[in-house]
């Protein structure tokens, strides 16, 4: 292989992990993780309670630690360097269960405190850009009202504008929808098919295995720190391999 | 015939209402027990007077304008034996206010360190702060008193041993602070020619301060700039000041103390009752402030750092724009009960000498003049003011920083 198709090949990935293990102490919740994530790619990772998908994704823009193993993102790597971590952070949003909006401030606020304060942003420009994002998750009529005035699904909403407006290559979802009523469930997840659609690179740990099937170019299932099975969503649901897999899908799925 | 989906009748008004319908209930529970106060205050009132005058005694304040005849150690404003017990009770009420004043500065210091690093991730820290914190909130504040008292005034450094050439005790910070057995001494200014000038540079250096900050955040929010500002404000703190003060040939001089014969002369001596008092109500708030502070920054959930984190904020600017605002909040209004407790601990000043309101008008007044009651009561309501007065100034603070959506 050429030295330059290599750099192009490597230019087109977006996250690399490699062989990565986490300990909790005793406890091993991550067992060689091999993952590549192309960029524009689009993965949904399922599986029972408690298997690691959280810690997974949360290792990806250092929220946890891992302590083997590799990650590259973007051309980054991982390590207890503060610059890199800065730097990965500053290209990878994340979306959490519980919103976590800085109920202190208005929504226009929570939205272009980072992009003021980490990418320098004065703060016309940051407003404008905010409002930019706050209209593309449909809720610009509520800029000046504090979190804690709006429904769960609306809430969410803004937890991706917030992340939206650093600008970031890849977006990371750890269950954005698990914490919504019925009926909030389908305004975020519309969001989301949006986002997918101008070809973001996403990562989602969600259960609606409909948004699976609908975005995703690739479902991985873990289990008990491992990735069992990963697989496009047809092959996944219509043909699973694993035997633990055609159990979670058997529960999932209902019948 | 009725059905279940029959509005309600307007039904007839029963008594039992008052107990049972939510309308009426907390009126009633209002009404009782404002009966029961009442009653219980004219009972107590009527009984006080008539044993007032069956021992032939009546309410009457006129004793304060009579003179006092005693001395009193600490004084802010000009007092003598022959001023009168007003006066008396007024350099009483300042002795407390002062050491109330300077208790809640260093209590919220400390309290706010020892919280905060009790936090820390480092083992040994955090162990110290759990020590310091246990130990002073589980030992009464009294005798946290006298045992500074008794530190301070026991220790081994008699004036007379900071004499001669190879004196046995040395003054510290370049010869100007003389910590002895018998108090601190420690330079005071002498107000010349010239230092009002420099004292209003001074003020208008705070006002300086404020308005570059105003300046800066603006500026910030123009270009996304964010300059060196505490370096600024230093300067800004500094330098004119001292500018005026060596353009108008230095008109502040200090007074430093100096050991004349068996005892130190010149500067400003603050006796160890002053001392001790402040020490022990302050490391004693602290520890309860420390709580009040590491309970604060945890209340606020592990999710906040998180989303933060996960923005790129690091952790001093995260702590600063997300958690202390919020933090605050849940602070202020336990942090005005400690302020206000110390204030009223302070009144244990007496166990150590300290002049303060309790120990002149609820001391030694009442006890040449007889009068308890008048003084009791008239404390009380020096100490009620003085309460009402900081939770007021404080509420006030509270209320600009309240969360506002809720
Ligand atoms: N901070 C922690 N300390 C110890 N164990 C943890 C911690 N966080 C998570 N775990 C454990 O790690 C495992 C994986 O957790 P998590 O990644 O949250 O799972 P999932 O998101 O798939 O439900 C669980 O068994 C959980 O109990
Ligand atoms: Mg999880």
């Amino acid at each position: 292989m050429s030295a330059e198709l290599q750099n192009h090949l490597a230019d087109e990935v977006a996250i690399q992990i490699t062989n990565m293990n986490k300990w909790y102490g005793d406890f091993h919740v991550l067992r060689d993780i091999n993952l590549t994530v192309q960029r524009g790619e689009r993965i949904v990772i399922a599986g029972p309670s408690g298997s690691g998908k959280s810690t997974m994704i949360r290792c990806i823009n250092r929220l946890e630690e891992h302590q083997k193993g590799q990650i590259v993102v973007d051309g980054t790597e991982l390590s207890s360097d503060l610059k890199n971590i800065d730097k990965i952070r500053r290209e990878v949003g994340m979306c959490f269960q519980h919103f976590n909006l800085f109920p202190h401030l208005t929504i226009l606020e929570n939205c272009t405190l980072a992009p003021m304060w980490v990418r320098k942003t004065p703060k016309k420009e940051a407003e404008e850009l905010a409002m930019h994002f706050l209209e593309k998750v449909k809720i610009p009529d509520q800029a000046n009202k504090y979190p804690g005035m709006l429904s769960g699904g609306q809430q969410q909403r803004v937890a991706i504008a917030r992340s939206l407006c650093m600008q970031p290559r890849i977006m990371l979802f750890d269950e954005p929808t698990s914490a919504l009523d019925p009926e909030m469930i389908k305004e975020v997840l519309d969001t989301m098919v949006t986002l997918a659609d101008e070809g973001m690179t996403m990562l989602c740990v969600t259960h609606e295995m409909g948004f699976a099937r609908q975005v995703a170019d690739r479902v991985i299932f873990m289990d008990q720190g491992q990735i069992v099975e990963q697989n496009e969503p047809e092959e996944f649901f219509n043909n699973p391999k694993s035997d633990r897999t055609k159990l979670f899908l058997s529960q999932i799925l209902g019948h | 015939m009725t059905t279940m989906i029959d509005p309600p009748k307007a039904a007839g008004f029963h008594i039992s209402q008052l107990l049972y319908d939510t309308r009426y209930r907390s009126m009633t529970i209002q009404v009782i027990v404002f009966l029961l106060v009442m009653g219980l205050g004219a009972y107590l009132l009527n009984n006080t007077i008539i044993n007032l005058a069956a021992a032939d005694k009546d309410i009457d304040f006129g004793f304060l304008g009579n003179r006092a005849g005693y001395d009193i150690n600490q004084l802010l404003i000009p007092y003598s034996s022959d001023s009168t017990h007003w006066r008396a009770t007024i350099v009483g009420l300042l002795n407390t206010l002062l050491v109330a004043f300077l208790g809640c500065i260093l209590a919220t210091i400390i309290g706010v360190v020892a919280g905060v690093l009790r936090l820390s991730k480092n083992w040994l820290t955090a162990k110290i702060m759990s020590f310091y914190v246990e130990s002073f909130r589980n030992i009464p504040v009294l005798l946290w008193i006298l045992a500074f008292f008794a530190v301070l005034s026991e220790m081994d450094r008699k004036p007379r041993s900071f004499r001669g050439e190879d004196a046995v005790n040395n003054m510290w910070l370049w010869d100007s602070v003389a910590v002895t057995n018998r108090g601190t001494y420690i330079p005071a200014p002498i107000w010349g020619d010239g230092s009002a000038l420099v004292v209003i540079t001074f003020l208008l250096s705070l006002l300086g301060i404020w308005a570059y900050g105003k300046w800066s955040h603006r500026r910030f929010e123009a270009t996304g700039q964010i300059l060196p500002n505490f370096w600024y404000k230093l300067g800004i703190f500094i330098v004119p000041s001292l500018a005026v003060f060596f353009l108008l040939g230095r008109p502040i001089a200090l007074s430093i103390p100096e050991i004349k014969g068996f005892n130190f002369s010149g500067g400003l001596h603050i006796r160890n009752s002053l001392l001790a008092l402040w020490l022990a109500l302050s490391f004693y708030t602290g520890s309860f402030i420390a709580e009040i502070v590491r309970s604060g920054i945890l209340a606020i959930s592990k999710g906040q750092t998180e989303a933060a984190a996960a923005l790129g904020l690091r952790p001093s600017r995260t702590m600063n724009l997300v958690i202390l605002p919020q933090a605050l909040r849940i602070i202020i209004p336990p942090l005005i009960s400690q302020y206000l407790n110390l204030t009223k601990n302070s009144s244990l000043a007496l166990a150590v000498g300290y002049m303060d309101l309790r120990s002149t008008l609820g001391g030694t007044t009442l006890n040449t003049t007889g009068r308890e009651l008048e003084c009791m009561l008239l404390m009380m309501m020096v100490y009620l003011a003085v309460s009402l007065t900081i939770s007021t100034f404080m509420n006030v603070y509270n209320n600009s920083v309240k969360l506002k959506e809720r």
